[in-house]
């Protein structure tokens, strides 16, 4: 076995998301076929070998710093399930 | 003649000398979707009335001799490009009622050019498949025969094109989303270099990785979509500033001094008889056509999809903590403490492959996994572009299958997690190199499906690909036609 049930259970926790016990069961079973698959990556040699994160540009783009028009506050607040005209509105975060 | 069977550029040159409206050919398309969309079941969002609105106004403009190069044609965008006037849902329940506060770059750009557009198409959900089949608000079927899949994720792009009910549409491509499903359905499909096209409002799946890229009836077509949508945007600071030509200049050039390659990992086990045959016979289409055919080697193509299935979900589990509840999208009110919203809504907002993928990229990002897993991807990511880098010192494209089937019926490959993974092997290099790729019909397999043909160059050559691809076009002698939607 790749990964253990117990090892999905914590990787769903850091990730936010709760699984049912048929789903977790179907999930830690296709991610161990998974994780067995990409183990044939142990076969190449990758000694001194540089990562490759992006393909494009490589610098950053710079402008000039003055103030331009970004998204209202209204627009921003559109599409929220709850808010309160001024702030974005959600459950207590201490419990 | 029905005018839903026009290509942009016969479309364009009939409303350039009068010989119809802007509003006479959306009617028209919306009377095919009204035919059709029942079977093809390609739109998740369609709104005809407002498309005779934007049509009207673009034949009042053409009137006062403002018509941009998309002026007055009727186009469909897969919903994963932002758009400020229609939901855009990624194919998801968690964005089933999302309105973006703004349009992305390349909707812009269509629309300052004058397009129609009509909708907003089907997907797998956040892009996430190959099939469409993980799309939340229903699957679209393959034109060519019913029941059939139009491939993923941009299986609505690709169904609607080759159905007539748009003249073009938009797609997006992480591993293949945009060649694939225009190889399964007969179109031409493009996924530019990493950076031709700003990604600014396209909801973001594997930000390493996701280009915009035109779907459409033939390559002129492509060729002027890409004239419209590439370009430097400021919004997206991994869009190149590399000067945009004019594509439809490159498909003047014949085959004459072209040299293409032919992998021959790319004609391994698992290749259907039916794709070799037709591929092959491409390939002696363009050496007649005088271009030089040439055996090139991709040595690490057997980890490409080892290598995608570790970065894209790594990538995607970091884009997609966004769902959250907080700013747009579902969230279970129910739920007691901001921890408990966060998991009760992205549990019941996202599907499953959407999950089984961020599972992935969680763990391979995780601490003791990472280098494992992440880096060692990240590697070899290096070795699959210097295979390329190497190839294209002697030779000016790569011409290869697609994808290594025909398209299969809906529901066939089930939940083998695996086989649909491996079908995704010829397309997925192209965006780990971050070179351009494009599908372009070559053929048909004895029982009817269409099958194209798999280019790429180096990074902006694509020029090179129209060039190829135009050529290939005059001589299969398959241009124009169309499926009976049976």
């Amino acid at each position: 076995m790749k990964i253990t049930r117990e090892e999905v259970e914590h990787v769903a926790r850091l990730a936010r998301l709760e699984l049912g016990p048929d789903e977790m069961e179907r999930i830690t079973g296709q991610l161990d076929t998974l994780l067995s698959y990409v183990a044939k990556l142990d076969e190449v040699d990758t000694t001194g070998v540089a990562v490759t994160t992006c393909t494009g540009v490589a610098s950053n783009g710079f402008r000039e710093d003055v103030v331009t028009p970004s998204l209202l506050r209204e627009s921003a607040l559109a599409g929220a399930p709850q808010h309160n005209g001024e702030f974005f509105v959600v459950p207590r975060i201490l419990t | 003649m029905d005018l839903f069977t026009l290509t942009l550029s016969e479309a364009k040159a009939m409303l350039d000398r009068g010989e119809c409206t802007s509003v006479q050919l959306t009617k028209s398309v919306l009377a095919r979707i009204d035919a059709v969309e029942e079977r093809v079941n390609s739109f998740i969002t369609l709104r005809g009335e407002d498309a005779l609105a934007q049509a009207a106004r673009a034949d009042k403009a053409r009137q006062q001799g403002r018509a941009g190069a998309l002026c007055g044609l009727p186009l469909a965008i897969k919903d994963v490009l932002c758009t400020s006037t229609m939901p855009t849902t990624c194919g998801s329940r968690i964005l089933e009622h999302f309105l973006p506060p703004y349009d992305a770059t390349v909707i812009e750009k269509l629309q300052d050019e004058g397009a129609v557009l009509l909708g907003k198409l089907a997907m797998d959900e956040f892009a996430m498949g190959s099939t469409s089949e993980n799309c939340a608000f229903g699957t679209p079927h393959n034109p060519w025969r019913l029941g059939y899949v139009a491939g993923g994720s941009s299986g609505g792009s690709a169904a609607c094109v080759a159905a007539d009910e748009c003249l073009a549409s938009l797609g997006s491509d992480t591993g293949g989303s945009i060649r694939q499903p225009a190889s399964l359905c007969g179109i031409v499909g493009m996924k530019p270099t990493y950076g031709r096209v700003s990604r600014y409002g396209l909801v973001a799946f594997a930000s390493s990785l996701d280009q915009v890229g035109p779907m459409t009836k033939d390559v002129r077509d492509c060729a002027l979509l890409m004239n419209v949508i590439s370009g430097h945007d400021r919004r997206d600071a991994t869009s190149s500033p590399n000067p945009v030509p004019d594509f439809t200049a490159a498909l003047l050039n014949g085959l004459k001094g072209l040299r293409v390659g032919v992998p021959a990992e790319y004609f391994g086990a698992g290749l259907d008889p039916e794709v070799e045959r037709v591929v092959r016979g491409a390939l002696r289409m363009l050496a007649d056509g005088g271009a030089e055919i040439i055996e090139v080697s991709l040595p690490h193509t057997e980890y490409c999809v080892a290598v995608y299935y570790l970065i894209a979900p790594a990538e995607a589990s970091s884009n997609l903590a966004r769902y959250d509840g907080v700013r747009y999208g579902y969230r279970d009110m129910q739920a007691s403490s901001l921890l408990d919203m966060y998991r009760r809504s992205r549990s019941a907002g996202f599907g499953g492959e959407v999950k089984k993928r961020i599972l992935i990229g969680t763990y391979a990002l995780s601490a003791g996994y990472y280098d494992a897993y992440y880096k060692k991807a990240s590697q070899v990511r290096t070795l699959i572009r210097e295979d390329f880098d190497r190839a294209f010192a002697s030779c000016d494209l790569i011409a290869s299958p697609v994808t290594p089937t025909p398209a299969w019926p809906i529901g066939d490959k089930g939940d083998d997690p695996l086989a649909l993974y491996l079908s995704d092997i010829l397309t997925i290099s192209a965006n780990l190199a971050g070179i351009p790729g494009m599908s372009v019909p070559a053929g048909f397999s004895r029982e009817g499906l269409p099958i194209g043909l798999q280019l790429q160059a180096a990074h902006f050559n694509e020029e090179i690909l129209l060039r190829a691809a135009w050529n290939l076009e005059q001589r299969a002698g398959i241009r124009g036609r169309r499926p009976e939607l049976s």
